[in-house]
């Protein structure tokens, strides 16, 4: 039997940077809020101390701060006629754990969604007719247009303290920023990073060609920053251990370096570690959720914690598998198309690659910051060209640089040398400081048949079913990835390399084994129908109107970018909308 | 490492038929007499966690040919990397760290990533069970009793799938040895590999402390020429 505790205003499930942000404004609009957290506490002075944060075999190679799957994983199969098998090591993607969550060990790219990425459906309808969206395509739009969410984004590079340079400051394009972005009311709040010579090679390059180089935002510190929360980030070293790594130097925004040290100092707040949520305690004639059940990993107790407001700020997976256990919502099913739980499911398509060598210049490839340290375009992205004739929908942030050159991992050589033995050693010892990547993020459009359930065979450490992910790439992502593979291969050329590999397009099915990125959304999406989402614009689950689920389980499809800014432009939108509505009236926030 | 040389294994192997042989009246064989230089004194001068003879043998065997001697750096075995092997399957991750071990476990593709009920360390004793099953097939003899050419050409055909293993295929083993052995030759000294940071040394990795707030500016487009440090520099 599970120990009755005495109810709370509101509890977080997961203390990353959505359960962070979420805390320090509920607790601001005076409730008492409780984070609860499966793993231990992690603070930068006892956990990212030097010199063992640099220790690159235990944090990138044995993977120190990822999610274990010994107690916990999702399975696969790529298609609905398959039996999923266990994801039985992280590869392709890296969930964290424990306090501050991914956000400890991310690199620090911090983008906003093209205002087309945000009105999807309707944009492409649009401009290509209302027949061209294929019917596998299961796009929808965001209900939050890019202007609605603009504040919000702002408010959150504030927090994190981004380095940047606009490239249209509310309306006016601006040369050496991202002149297709949305219109910012402000200017990021921190000067852009030093140059790379990657960067400055990319940037040359790219500028003959006519494309349109910028800056990647970086939640990586060009200089010390105070946040508006009063907390103060250190300036980044360029070390080259950023992704994968806590930050010894509070330089990387993190929860630990932005918002925990003003959250944890509130009495209003109090963080359980070892707390592992089991299950939500779903009411649903009453449509609320009115308790969370954990389990402290220390003792093996159970804990039912009782709380007027849930904030599910799980990783993707979680969110998925803790309303699907609890019956929030219908499943998804891919043959009626019925349910909503689970839909939509997508990734990253980052097939594209092209890896440059230069005899006469030096990379330094290990002086790097971790956002995508040297220049990007975007003229290849979203809808900013053309689709007409192509076959498919979206695009990739395409870059060029380095973030790191820890040599476990980071060793390039040119096409045709050997793994191993002599030849490897010369080309290796030759081409190590010589050597960048150009890369495609390609976007992952929604499809029909990559969904989210749960798992008939395969348990987790607490008896739950895994989540399932049926998941392939499809035609439209073959497509993007081959078209950006000739893109990269243009500005390769642009760059007269000494050698460069042949252009990587995406092939084949889906692979579990290589890292790709930790960009998984979907499964319980944001929309403006019940029948087709799981939470409505504010964040606010249809079935439950006092649970809130953050994170990118509520994205609709994948745009090119990486996820966090969005998510973190989401939960300040999301909390606003219960600190000023919803705990002053209980109930929907829009009518279903 | 050179052909002629008689791995560890071979000498104790050696030493114990020497014995028999003396007391049964024959002249001891040359193995017994001859020092084990397949594993360096550097390598061999630390106490193995896990490994068995055999299994040690294979592996400075394998070290050494995937990161021969030149003048780029010492072999892998002198470089520790035998030793970084031997403590990683000894250790946690040896053991199963990380690793998702419920069944059922059934063949599945390989996009699916790993799938075997094996830890680590029970598969890389199966691997060199049947690495050496194989060479013994093809070659008439242990791997590490191989000339330094046919060990190169064994790997390749590993490497290539085209060796007929038990239970898993021959390029699975054959890339888990390949990353376990490039962990050793380029982590941090700490784990034992790595030895005086050849590895970093050999491509110009300074290591820590990674503080370039003002090197990144200096050093645009020039070489870095500060020597590595480890971390045990500075504890």
């Amino acid at each position: 039997m599970a120990i009755m505790l005495k109810e709370v205003d509101a509890v977080c499930i997961g203390v990353g940077f959505t359960g962070s942000i979420l805390a320090r404004e509920l607790t601001k609009a005076g409730l008492k809020v409780v984070g609860l957290e499966r793993g231990a506490n992690r603070t930068t002075r006892e956990d990212f101390a030097l010199p063992s944060v640099r220790d690159d075999l235990k944090y990138a190679v044995r993977q120190e701060l990822f999610q274990d799957t010994q107690l916990e994983t999702v399975s696969l199969r790529h298609t609905p006629a398959e039996t999923a098998l266990p994801i039985r090591r992280l590869g392709s993607f890296l969930p964290g754990v424990g306090v501050g969550g991914a956000g400890t060990h991310w690199n620090g790219v911090t983008w906003r969604l093209l205002p087309s990425d945000h009105n999807l459906r309707t944009h492409l309808t649009n401009r290509y007719g209302k027949n061209a969206i294929p019917a596998e395509m299961t796009i929808e739009d965001f209900p939050v247009s890019y202007d609605e969410l603009e504040p919000y984004y702002d408010r959150f590079e504030k927090l994190l303290g981004v380095s940047g340079k606009a490239g249209n400051l509310r309306g006016q394009k601006i040369d050496g920023g991202n002149v297709f972005e949305g219109p910012r009311q402000n200017e990021y709040p921190n000067k852009p990073l030093a140059m790379s010579m990657a960067g400055a090679i990319m940037e040359k390059a790219a500028r003959e060609l006519g494309y349109h180089p910028f800056r990647a935002p970086a939640a990586n510190m060009s200089a010390a920053y105070t946040n508006p929360e009063g907390v103060t980030l250190g300036a980044c070293e360029y070390c080259g251990h950023c992704e994968r790594f806590g930050c010894e130097a509070n330089a990387k925004s993190s929860p630990q370096s932005c918002i925990l040290p003003v959250l944890l100092a509130d009495d209003r707040f109090e963080l359980r570690t070892h707390a592992y949520v089991k299950e939500l305690v779903y009411d649903r004639p009453g449509k609320k959720v009115k308790a969370v059940r954990y389990v402290d990993t220390r003792s093996g107790e159970e804990y039912e914690q009782p709380a007027g407001l849930v904030v599910l700020s799980a990783y993707v997976f979680n969110n998925n598998l803790l309303m699907m256990q609890a019956g929030i919502g219908e499943q998804y099913d891919p043959v009626t198309g019925r349910g909503a739980l689970g839909r939509n499911y997508c990734y990253q398509v980052s097939g594209g690659n092209v890896t440059v060598f230069f005899e006469d210049k030096i990379i330094n490839p290990f002086m790097a910051a971790g956002a995508s340290f040297g220049m990007n375009i975007d003229d290849f992205n979203g809808d900013n060209f053309d689709h007409s004739g192509l076959g498919f929908f979206g695009g990739a942030w395409i870059s060029a640089g380095t973030s790191n050159g820890r040599p476990i991992q980071t060793r390039p050589v040119p096409p045709g040398t050997p793994r191993w033995g002599r030849e490897w050693k010369k080309a290796t010892a030759k081409w190590y400081n010589h050597a960048f990547n150009i890369g495609a993020s390609c976007c992952n459009y929604a499809h029909r048949e990559n969904y989210l359930d749960l798992d008939p065979t395969y348990r987790d450490a607490l008896g739950r079913p895994l989540v399932r992910m049926t998941y392939n790439f499809h035609d439209n992502d073959y497509k993007v990835s081959e078209y950006m593979g000739g893109v990269l291969g243009r500005i390769a050329r642009a760059m007269n390399p000494s050698a460069m590999s042949a252009p990587t397009a995406r092939r084949g099915n889906y692979n579990v084994v290589p890292y790709q990125s930790t960009h998984n959304t979907g499964g319980t999406i944001t929309g403006a129908n019940p029948k087709t989402s799981v939470v409505n614009r504010y964040l606010q689950a249809w079935e439950a109107d006092n649970l809130f689920v953050m994170g990118a389980s509520v994205f609709p499809q994948n745009a090119s970018y990486n996820p966090t800014g969005v998510v973190g432009a989401l939960a300040y939108y999301a909390a606003e909308a219960i600190t000023t509505r919803y705990i002053r009236r209980p109930g929907p926030l829009v009518r279903a | 490492m050179v052909e002629e040389t008689i791995p560890r294994r071979d000498f104790l192997k050696g030493a114990m038929i020497g014995t028999a042989a003396l007391a049964a009246g024959n002249p001891a064989p040359a193995a017994a007499q001859a020092p084990p230089s397949a594993a360096p004194a550097g390598a061999d001068a630390e106490p193995l966690l896990t490994l068995t003879a055999t299994e040690h043998a294979f592996i400075v065997a394998a070290v050494d040919t995937l990161i021969p001697t030149d003048e780029l750096s010492p072999s892998g075995s002198d470089c520790g990397v035998a030793t970084f092997i031997d403590r990683q399957l000894a250790g946690a991750y040896g053991m199963g760290a990380r690793l998702y071990r419920q069944g059922p476990f059934p063949k599945a593709k390989p996009e699916l990533g790993y799938q075997l009920a094996l830890n680590p360390r029970e598969f890389f004793r199966a691997g060199i069970e049947e690495a050496n099953a194989w060479t013994r097939k093809t070659y008439g003899k242990d791997f590490d009793r191989l000339s330094e050419q046919d060990r190169e050409a064994a790997l390749k055909t590993m490497e290539d799938d085209k060796a007929q293993f038990q239970g898993f295929s021959s390029r699975m083993f054959f890339d888990a040895l390949l990353q376990i052995t490039m962990e050793g030759f380029f982590a941090d000294p700490i784990y034992g590999g790595n030895r005086d940071m050849a590895g970093w040394k050999m491509v110009g990795y300074p290591g820590l402390p990674a503080t370039y707030r003002e090197d990144i500016v200096k050093y645009f487009g020039k070489k870095y020429d500060k020597p590595p440090r480890s971390i045990a520099d500075f504890s």
